[in-house]
């Protein structure tokens, strides 16, 4: 049986782990390689890392982890940041990254998501779209960007159903209004954008224990959770994790032994 | 030939990295290479690919490595496909529209229908259960995770020839082996301690030079 993917998510800067509350308080929480390889002896099905790298002469740091990562890591992993065009999609894939996450790019020039997924497959082409509710219009999530910064006016419903028919193959969904808070995922939004679209949908912002991810999973009807502070910080382990979604009877692959 | 070293074939297939680094953390010192006379004289080849039939097919025809292939499959030497690289081998597939593959194996590959609970891609961790004894499986138990990112499954009109079969809407032969020739449908560089040992055991296997193990689970009784 298919289960479902937890995924611990790396905010990388100049090559080092930091993760923002409300994405404005960076914190360094180690060493990407180290935590990715921990990680994965742990029990995650999926990593993430997105750059948020402000210097493009910076950038041979990321290439150089990406590179370093698929040396040593064997589960798949997602880049995202700073990934404005097929080139960039292919140095990410050719370094070893499994997809590429788009975000303001792809809002910026929409036809991004189609050249990247004919040139590279849907496969390897996320879309993230970060979202906040419309107090006024209960039900609707306005579409932002940059961190979070700049509001764009879609609808996030919307973009989701074009982002798809576009060919992503898969959305990273980021709550603004949980993201940094840890109490709970936006289940209503998560649950109305899987609904809405045939590929798999990543849950993001807010998790502050399993409990939440099993609400995400469910309510929401999210296919992956994605976390950072509450693993980066010891808070909970992935197998702790991982234990409790099995013992609400939500698919999950077990965590062995890897020196079988 | 047990000398002769592991080749990667080299399309500019999405995973080709990934894979050589995972033949590369099992021993395997992996060549990565496009030239035909690398392929007569390989110890074992590995055909990776990630993405669309119709843009595998174009890179292997525009690289003049289609006969190479199947020369080399049809004087049964130990071969891997993985992903697209497994559904090359079949006789076509539905995408674009359809696309003839080398018609290695006698199948096609056909598209997931999205329904509710089932996304397209079938992306993620699923199990994958043995049908017969074989030695690229040995020390894997049967059931066990594999990674899988794909939105076309492959059907064969020989059951034999699946060698694991895995659940997603359909029950499908993940794993397809005859003679020396193994193809999975998952990724086992992306698969993590099972995919290596998976790498290791074909890459043993290649080696050894041990008789090639019976296609049906009836005669291997």
């Amino acid at each position: 049986m298919l289960t479902r993917r937890i995924i611990p998510c790396f905010d990388v800067d100049r090559g080092r782990v930091v993760k923002g509350v409300s994405f404005v308080e960076l914190r360094d929480a180690g060493d990407p390689v180290e935590l990715a390889k921990l990680y994965e002896a742990e029990g995650a099905d999926e990593l993430v890392f997105l750059d948020i790298t402000a210097s493009a002469d910076d950038r041979a740091t990321t290439y150089d982890m990406v590179a370093a990562t698929a040396d040593q890591v064997f589960i798949p992993f997602t880049v995202g940041g700073g990934i404005r065009s097929p080139v960039d999609m292919k140095v990410m894939l050719e370094l070893g990254a499994e997809k590429v996450s788009i975000n303001t790019a792809a809002i910026q020039n929409p036809d991004l998501i189609n050249e990247g997924a004919y040139r590279f497959g849907s496969q390897c082409i996320v879309v993230a779209i970060d979202a906040r509710r419309i107090p006024e219009e209960p039900g609707r999530w306005e579409v932002f960007t940059h961190g979070g910064r700049n509001p764009t006016g879609l609808d996030a419903l919307e973009w989701a159903v074009e982002a798809v028919s576009r060919g992503a193959g898969e959305l990273l969904v980021t709550s603004m209004d949980t993201d940094g808070h840890q109490k709970g995922y936006d289940n209503a939004m998560l649950r109305a954008i899987s609904d809405a679209v045939t590929v798999p949908v990543i849950a993001s912002g807010g998790a502050g224990g399993p409990q939440h991810m099993a609400e995400a999973l469910t309510a929401g009807g999210a296919d992956a959770v994605l976390a950072a502070s509450i693993f980066h910080f010891g808070t909970y382990k992935i197998t702790e994790v991982k234990s409790y979604l099995a013992g609400k009877g939500i698919p999950i692959r077990p965590v062995e032994a890897m020196n079988d | 030939m047990a000398s002769n070293p592991v080749i990667v074939v080299d399309y500019d297939a999405g995973n080709l990295r990934s894979v050589a680094r995972a033949l590369e953390h099992v021993g395997a010192a992996p060549v990565v290479s496009a030239d035909p006379a690398d392929i007569d004289a390989a110890g074992a080849i590995v055909l990776p690919g990630v993405g669309a039939a119709e843009d595998t097919m174009f890179k292997l025809r525009e690289r003049n490595l289609v006969e190479p292939l199947t020369e080399y499959i049809a004087s049964g030497r130990p071969f891997l496909g993985v992903c697209m690289g497994l559904h090359a081998l079949l006789a076509r597939s539905d995408e674009g529209g359809g696309q003839d593959c080398l018609g290695i194996l006698p199948g096609e590959a056909r598209r997931f229908i999205p329904l509710p609970g089932i996304k397209v891609p079938h992306m993620g961790w699923n199990t994958v259960e043995w049908l017969r004894e074989h030695p690229v499986t040995e020390g894997i138990p049967s059931g066990s995770y594999f990674y899988f990112v794909h939105s076309y499954y492959p059907t064969v009109s020989d059951p034999a020839l699946a060698l694991g079969e895995t659940e997603y809407a359909v029950t499908f032969p993940s794993v397809l082996a005859s003679g020396y020739l193994v193809a999975t449908q998952f990724h086992p560089e992306k698969s993590s301690h099972h995919g290596l040992r998976l790498y290791e055991n074909f890459v043993r296997w290649a080696r050894s030079g041990e008789p090639v193990p019976a296609t049906s689970a009836a005669a291997a009784r």
